[in-house]
């Protein structure tokens, strides 16, 4: 019944200390982050890291790209330790363990991708993957403005024989609205073996919704408070599931399961049930 | 009807089998109760509970050393008000025992937290006297023998239910502390929790942990935990549950012939995943068949005859 896929695999949960070779700005606020690391360049679409900014904090960051030992990260500064490490140069050091968690099914062949803000990491790690794979992919991107859609110019090559849907709260690009919208309009006409989301958790709540009402199979990136990551601590549980361990891909028969919070609460840093 | 071989006994807690969930491990979810008493657990500690919440240290609060680990949590916990609803609802749908670690800045916080968390529904306590990573609480008591006695003296005074205390093995003699324990009125005792130590990154030339030290758990401190339990064993008379490093079945079976009546498991469900405790207990139920004994309690304390 648990996947097999999350198996504790001990050299992974070691701490690495490498220097950061590259960093890349995305936005004012979201840069992105690339170091060389064997093991979590093997990581797969989904899975995330611990990345450790020395006596500052640990935090969990999704996987953006992986390949020939190098990987990236993409992070918005939202915090403290977002923020110090957004202001990181090239050469210093980061401590990285993992690669942590479960990962997205890649055998569907009509898929629909949908993911809001920096929501958008893991599935364009998982774009990059499977669109030299004969499938038909619908690519659902939305943010608040133009700018904070990230990784615009490749998600236009790579989806050049595909669909790009793209919503802007301000309608400063593609559609005006949110990002639920453009699915319920896409979904009235076509039907899809697969809808993968990630993003804020009440849009990934409304996403779980319209693929119940539409009986469409999802699977959703879901983000908690981590302490661990390897799940011994329990700062990211959800129902009779820990985020770290069980997830962070969860399908939708889990989902149901954990509809109660799934949207609505999440636990704090002292283990207190509040709301999203 | 077939007797369960499994079935063992501390201080008036039946336990179905004696393999425990050790306090600070996955403790704040009732439906992660739920899913590993599917797996067999016989009885669960929570995560230790004061009576403020806490919001713990600052991460990395766990970093791994070989096959263990070190962690400094920082006793992050909602307080007991909190956490009532959370006595209640276990209380409702486990039918294993659900035993509450407590720890306090004072003894009388020690008190309160213990008797609130007996009226919401616990059936026993566990006083973590031996956190070795929070000031002015857990090994501050423990390793002082007359806060330790006048602390456990206290909450005992005040309880109907039975009274555990998890002993530090941060000590130079833990047969002391275990008799001042005993003394003082501990039904049972937890031996033991972590042991201090730190690690420290060579590239970056930092301590790892936010708090600097933190406490070793796993594999590298059984033989270590094994002793204290072989030394407990000679010194009281009170049952002790083992807990540190126990991985397998053959772990298990090593504490209970060292003297231990149940062992909890912490660091082995990251190593295994939840499912260690059904197959410590399958382990330990073939290696009772094979060798002839009839339930687990025969073996409890078998290698101190020799």
């Amino acid at each position: 019944m648990w996947s097999k896929l999350s198996a504790y695999l001990r050299k992974y949960n070691i701490m690495r200390t490498i220097p950061i070779l590259n960093i890349k700005t995305e936005n004012q606020t979201t840069k992105t982050i690339t170091f060389n690391d064997k093991l979590c360049s093997r990581a797969k679409p989904g899975q995330f890291i611990m990345l450790w900014i020395p006596r500052v904090d640990e935090i969990p960051l999704s996987i953006m790209n992986s390949q020939k030992g190098e990987v990236s990260v993409t992070v918005k500064a939202v915090g403290s330790a977002t923020n110090s490490l957004n202001s990181m140069k090239k050469g210093q050091n980061i401590g990285v363990r993992g690669p942590f968690g479960n990962w997205f099914s890649t055998r569907s062949n009509k898929c629909l991708l949908i993911g809001g803000g920096v929501g958008i990491v893991p599935l364009y790690f998982l774009l990059k993957k499977i669109v030299g794979d004969d499938k038909q992919i619908t690519f659902i991107n939305g943010a608040k403005t133009e700018n904070e859609l990230l990784f615009m110019s490749s998600i236009k090559i790579l989806c050049k024989n595909q669909t790009i849907l793209s919503t802007t709260e301000d309608g400063s690009y593609g559609y005006k609205g949110i990002i639920t919208e453009s699915l319920t309009k896409i979904l009235r006409q076509e039907k899809f073996d697969i809808i993968y989301a990630c993003g804020p958790e009440s849009m990934m709540r409304n996403v779980f919704d319209i693929a119940e009402l539409y009986k469409i199979p999802l699977e959703a990136s879901l983000e908690r408070l981590m302490r661990c990551g390897i799940g011994l601590c329990g700062s990211c549980v959800i129902g009779q599931y820990r985020v770290c361990r069980d997830g962070p891909i969860f399908n939708s028969k889990q989902l149901r399961k954990i509809q109660d919070e799934f949207g609505f609460s999440r636990l704090d840093f002292n283990g207190k049930k509040i709301p999203i | 009807m077939k007797s369960n071989s499994l079935e063992t006994h501390i201080a008036g807690l039946h336990l179905n089998s004696p393999t425990m969930l050790a306090s600070g491990i996955m403790s704040y979810s009732v439906d992660f109760f739920q899913r590993i008493a599917k797996e067999g657990v016989g009885g669960i500690v929570t995560k230790s509970i004061g009576l403020e919440s806490r919001k713990g240290f600052e991460n990395p609060t766990i970093v791994q050393i070989n096959n263990g680990f070190i962690n400094a949590m920082g006793l992050p916990n909602p307080g007991i008000a909190s956490y009532a609803n959370e006595i209640k609802k276990a209380k409702n749908v486990l039918n294993i025992p659900l035993i509450v670690s407590v720890y306090g800045f004072s003894i009388e916080e020690y008190e309160t937290v213990a008797k609130k968390a007996i009226n919401y529904g616990a059936d026993a306590v566990e006083l973590n006297v031996s956190c070795p990573h929070v000031k002015d609480t857990g090994l501050e008591i423990g390793q002082n023998p007359e806060k330790l006695f006048r602390a456990i003296k206290k909450v005992k005074n005040n309880v109907k239910k039975p009274v555990i205390v998890k002993l530090s093995p941060n000590v130079t003699n833990i047969t002391e502390f275990a008799t001042i324990a005993v003394e003082a009125g501990a039904d049972a005792l937890t031996a033991t929790n972590t042991i201090h130590a730190m690690a420290i990154d060579i590239e970056s030339t930092k301590p790892i942990l936010s708090n600097i030290f933190g406490g070793f758990s796993g594999p590298p401190i059984k033989p270590i935990i094994l002793r204290c339990v072989y030394e407990l064993f000679k010194t009281v008379t009170v049952p002790i549950i083992g807990s540190g490093g126990i991985t397998n079945w053959r772990d298990a079976i090593e504490f209970m012939l060292a003297g231990a009546s149940a062992i909890q498991i912490g660091t082995a469900i990251a190593l295994q995943n939840t499912k260690v405790f059904n197959d410590i207990n399958k382990g330990i139920k073939s290696y009772l068949k094979k060798k002839r004994f009839k339930n687990v309690e025969q073996i409890v304390g078998l290698s101190q005859k020799i």
